[in-house]
């Protein structure tokens, strides 16, 4: 692959430069915690630095073209060399991840949460960034497969200790889930390895190898990627750990396990099993739809029963997923546009809602949807910002969410050639269903908790005075939110912006597939 | 007068001394003159001197890595001596210097809990560099009765540091099981041994290896599964593991680390060198064996280590379930290619489990000096007074987990990949079960990240641990082993990399 940039060098920095940030921190004292959160924070700019100069620096033009490729030899006894490379798929979720990683320490800033010890807190957020970057960014499978399990630990010890009453249960069921996926997925991994002759793991060497594998060999080794990738999704029935893992990981987690952590699955789906493995992936694409929509629907079903506002955003991310998913699955170019801008738009809406209801939950020490009304009125701009996050999720035109979710819906009416169109149509029609649904839930929610009067116990009036501590959005939930909300207005009026460098990578990737 | 001797000696006997290599020797010669400074010292020197002896003993041994550093990078490659019945090869340098710096590192874990813990020293000392001898000269035996002497010798002063509490009743049981049950597996061991020999009427490995092959009459399968399960029972591989719980937990803590790590792999070497050089041919019988072996040690291991209220129980059960992982490639080494990458994995596992298994011990003997308990829930809240300790103690647990980029995960991979290699039905069979077992694990190796990271101090005491100085080192060293083995894992890959079995064996 020839290399269309000599600036190879800013995806290694820009993964591995928190892990530096992570080394300094280790030897400030904990006491002083200022400077371990400014070291961090500052690590964490510098490392979006490195990711706005990648983005200067990107050839738009060539977006489906891997750039700024960098390959070394690695572990070569395995055949595993260090191959990283970006392109029109990647870049916007490298970037997410940047993005998400700064804005949520700047929330942190005063945010830290029970029980405090701010030095590892912020560590721990740093050591994600680099998982989630890598993940992205990994042309090699070995290497993904490193950076898909370097999140793990500190994702559990973020729920584990900083989460809610039932941290503890909620961070086992997590990293269990997680990993029996990725144990599975390894051994499909090496099962593609042996059966391209053992040669290497580099992902464009196995997407030229992987369509000679038998039939049978393919829909096995799928199988074992499929297991690992939808557990991280989520997908239904693999989505359980998610709901618990949600409603107990302190905000922070919440937003970061939202906003990227689960791309990691669509995103293995989109740039490893469905290339390298086109003829399971016909096989296998009903069966994806089918639980695709069957996530939705459930989805949507269970945040109808929810009493919890942060589990039903927890839900509903099982429903919105479903819809990426289902796009994925019509193996359409129309379908993955769909479905990685969904990936963004879902970042930033279910990002900044789970950033709501921690602000919610700190205020009125309760997330309880019943107990929780008037929010207009107490504190109108967190009311509207929810509103605005509300409608996005809902997929109104104009906002980021419609252009992940009605495109996918569409894509379903005319599936890729070979997969039948009557088996996806009715897919279409639950889908669409389900966005009648999620207008409901969402809707629902803002109704009972924006609208009416404030409830009496947090009102100020009762002689039990929770109310006094409610103010509205603070200058520092300004300066991590302002970002999130422009992306969503400026995705939503004009969608091309990421189209346009989706498009190619996508075209790239479903080459496997002859058109 | 003395050349009239030598004429007469010259005519009478047609016996010639055979030339020694004593450069191959050197280790082994070292550990020798070692064990008798050390002997010797303890008797003469008062007990206001005995300290001496713990620094006498590490530099032995790393004097002992010399030779085998500059034996690694002599041109002259396969050295084989005795007409071939002790060779010194790759695989046997990399295992023996393995021995020699898992021995360094018990020697660090050691030297303060026997100050304090009013042991015996010298005798101690010398056991261990005696063990630490047999193991070494395991590596490079490549005969029935060499290996047979090799076992005993690094064997029996096991037996005795295991009860080396003397006055302690679990110590002494620890003892004595262990003892009675390794004479049984000796005595098994023996018996197929002897059918080996009575077959091809030769101890050399070698000759057997001609005669163990072909038609596989019932003899000679019973004397390969005999053999074999002798050395399950050194390895504690299920069903022949009762003796480690109970064994592990009695021994003193540093004992209990030699034993499971460099005892442990000794029984592993000698079981490569018999199956690699002495029944290559007869797969058919041993293949079965290990498959059952592995999918057993795996699962019995880890469904009782979840189930474990003390640390060291729960990591003998731990290491039991290691054991099951480690020999898993073992049960398609048979198959067409994947001798060599079955081979590599072992040795490979063997490397990364033994830095990050001496490390978890050396944890535990520092944690256990302040808290005097050995419950798991006494590291409760270690995060909050130690956190140093906890962060390590997390990176060697994540480690045995097999999460990736630690040590133990390119251990677990090797294993993988090997299974997957052979491409048979069972091999994959074999990696399915270990890719559930690797998640089961994690069951309690995340129970002991969650004690100390999310649990509240059991007794509210915070005083900082106080961590000796040998003790530090032993702990930065095995740190920095398991992480830079996961991260460039080719360094350790690279000592592996047996893919001329031939030549690795001297064969």
């Amino acid at each position: 692959m020839e290399v269309l940039s000599d600036n190879n060098w800013a995806l290694s920095v820009g993964t591995f430069l928190p892990l530096l940030g992570v080394l300094v921190m280790l030897f400030i004292p904990k006491a002083q915690e200022t400077a371990t959160k400014a070291v961090a924070l500052i690590t964490a700019v510098a490392t979006l630095g490195v990711g706005i100069f990648t983005l200067t620096q990107f050839n738009f033009d060539q977006a489906g073209k891997m750039q700024f490729v960098a390959q070394t030899n690695w572990i070569s006894v395995l055949k595993s060399t260090y191959f990283v490379g970006i392109d029109g798929i990647s870049l916007p979720l490298y970037l997410l991840s940047m993005v998400i990683t700064v804005l949520v320490m700047i929330y942190s800033w005063n945010h830290v949460p029970e029980p405090g010890n701010t030095k590892a807190f912020f560590a721990l957020m740093l050591i994600l960034q680099t998982g989630m970057a890598g993940t992205f960014i990994a042309r090699d499978l070995i290497l993904f497969f490193v950076f898909f399990e370097l999140v793990l630990l500190p994702m559990y010890f973020m729920i584990g200790v900083w989460g809610g009453e039932h941290r503890q249960y909620a961070s086992l069921k997590f990293f269990l889930y997680t990993m029996f996926g990725s144990a599975l997925m390894l051994v499909a991994f090496l099962a593609l390895f042996f059966k391209t002759g053992a040669e290497s793991f580099s992902i464009p060497f196995l997407i030229e190898q992987g369509a000679g594998i038998s039939r049978s060999a393919q829909i096995w080794i799928f199988g074992g990627m499929f297991v690992g990738f939808a557990v991280k999704v989520p997908m239904f029935p693999f989505h359980t750990w998610l709901p618990d893992a949600h409603t107990q990981a302190p905000t922070q987690g919440s937003v970061i396990l939202a906003a990227v952590l689960l791309k990691l699955g669509t995103y293995g789906f989109v740039r490893i099993a469905i290339p390298i493995l086109p003829v399971a992936a016909k096989e296998w694409a009903p069966w994806i739809g089918l639980l695709a929509v069957i996530g939705i629907i459930y989805g949507a079903l269970g945040c109808l029963a929810q009493t919890d506002m942060k589990r039903l955003i927890a839900f509903s991310s099982v429903a919105h997923m479903g819809f990426v998913m289902l796009g994925i699955s019509t193996l359409t170019s129309f379908g993955m546009n769909a479905a990685v801008f969904g990936m963004v738009a879902h970042g930033l809406i279910t990002g900044m809602l789970f950033f709501i209801a921690g602000s919610v939950k700190e205020r009125y020490h309760t997330l309880e949807i019943s107990r929780l009304s008037g929010m207009l009125k107490q504190m109108p701009r967190m009311g509207w910002i929810m509103g605005f996050c509300v409608m996005a999720s809902l997929g109104l035109p104009g906002l980021a969410g419609f252009w992940g979710e009605f495109p996918a819906i569409l894509s379903a009416y005319q599936p890729a050639a070979g997969l039948s169109e009557v088996t996806f149509r009715i897919f279409m029609v639950i889908a669409a269903i389900g966005t009648v649904l999620a207008a409901g839930y969402l809707l629902w929610l803002f109704q009972r908790t924006a609208f009416g009067e404030p409830n009496a116990e947090f009102s100020g009036d009762s002689h039990d005075d929770h109310g006094s501590g409610i103010h509205d959005v603070n200058v520092f939930e300004w300066m991590a939110w302002a970002p999130l909300l422009a992306a969503i207005l400026v995705l939503g009026v004009y969608p091309n912006l990421l189209f346009k460098i989706i498009d190619p990578a996508v075209q790239g990737v479903l080459s496997a597939f002859g058109g | 007068m003395f050349a009239a001797l030598f004429s007469a000696l010259a005519a009478a006997a047609d016996w010639v001394s055979p030339t020694i290599d004593y450069h191959a020797l050197a280790p082994e010669i070292i550990l020798a003159c070692g064990i008798v400074l050390v002997l010797l010292l303890d008797l003469f020197t008062s007990e206001n001197n005995k300290w001496m002896l713990g620094p006498v003993t590490s530099f032995t041994l790393l004097g002992a890595f010399i030779p085998v550093l500059t034996l690694a990078l002599s041109d002259a490659g396969t050295r084989s001596l005795f007409d071939g019945r002790y060779v010194v090869d790759n695989f046997s340098l990399t295992m023996k210097g393995l021995f020699v710096l898992a021995g360094y590192l018990v020697v660090l874990l050691s030297s303060d809990y026997l100050r304090e813990g009013d042991f015996y020293e010298g005798e101690y000392w010398v056991l261990m560099l005696s063990s630490l001898l047999g193991m070494v000269m395991m590596a490079s035996s490549r005969d029935l009765v060499s290996i047979f002497v090799s076992l005993e010798f690094l064997s029996i002063p096991a037996y005795m540091m295991a009860a080396w509490r003397k006055r302690d009743l679990k110590s002494n049981e620890a003892g004595v099981k262990y003892f009675l049950l390794g004479v049984f597996a000796s005595a098994l061991m023996l018996y197929g041994m002897s059918l080996l020999y009575g077959i091809s009427n030769s101890t050399l490995l070698t000759d057997i290896g001609t005669y163990v092959s072909g038609d596989m009459s019932a003899i000679r399968a019973v004397a390969v599964l005999f053999v074999v399960v002798g050395f399950a029972f050194k390895i504690s591989a299920v069903p022949f593991h009762t003796w480690a719980p109970d064994t592990y937990e009695g021994a003193p803590t540093p004992v209990t680390a030699f034993l499971s790590v460099a005892s442990k792999a000794a029984g592993f070497v000698a079981l490569l060198t018999v199956v690699y050089v002495g029944f290559p041919n007869a797969s058919e019988v041993w293949q079965p064996v290990f498959w059952i072996l592995a999918a057993l040690t795996m699962t019995v291991g880890n469904v009782m280590a979840l189930r474990q209220t003390n640390i060291v129980r729960m990591l003998a059960f731990s290491s039991i379930s290691q054991g099951g992982f480690i020999l898993m490639p073992l049960a398609i080494a048979g198959e067409g290619d994947s001798a060599g990458a079955a081979l590599r994995a072992v040795v490979t596992y063997l490397l990364v489990y033994a830095a990050t298994n001496l490390g978890v011990f050396a944890v535990v003997i520092a944690v256990a000096r302040k808290t005097r308990s050995g419950s798991i829930s006494s590291y409760g809240g270690l995060f909050s007074y130690a956190p140093g300790l906890a962060v390590i103690m997390t990176v060697f647990m994540a480690s045995l987990a097999g999460i990736p980029p630690l040590g133990g995960w390119i251990g677990k991979f090797g294993s993988f990949q090997a299974l997957v290699s052979a491409g048979t039905t069972w091999g994959y069979a074999l990696a399915v079960i270990g890719a559930v077992n690797t998640v089961i694990a994690f069951g309690y190796y995340g129970n002991m990240m969650r004690e100390m990271w999310m649990r509240p101090v059991p007794d509210g005491d915070t005083t900082p641990v106080v961590i000796p100085s040998a003790l530090m080192v032993a702990l930065g060293l095995t740190t920095f082993a398991t992480l830079l083995l996961g991260i460039l894992p080719g360094l350790v890959l690279h000592f592996g990399d047996l893919a001329n079995l031939a030549g690795a064996f001297g064969g």
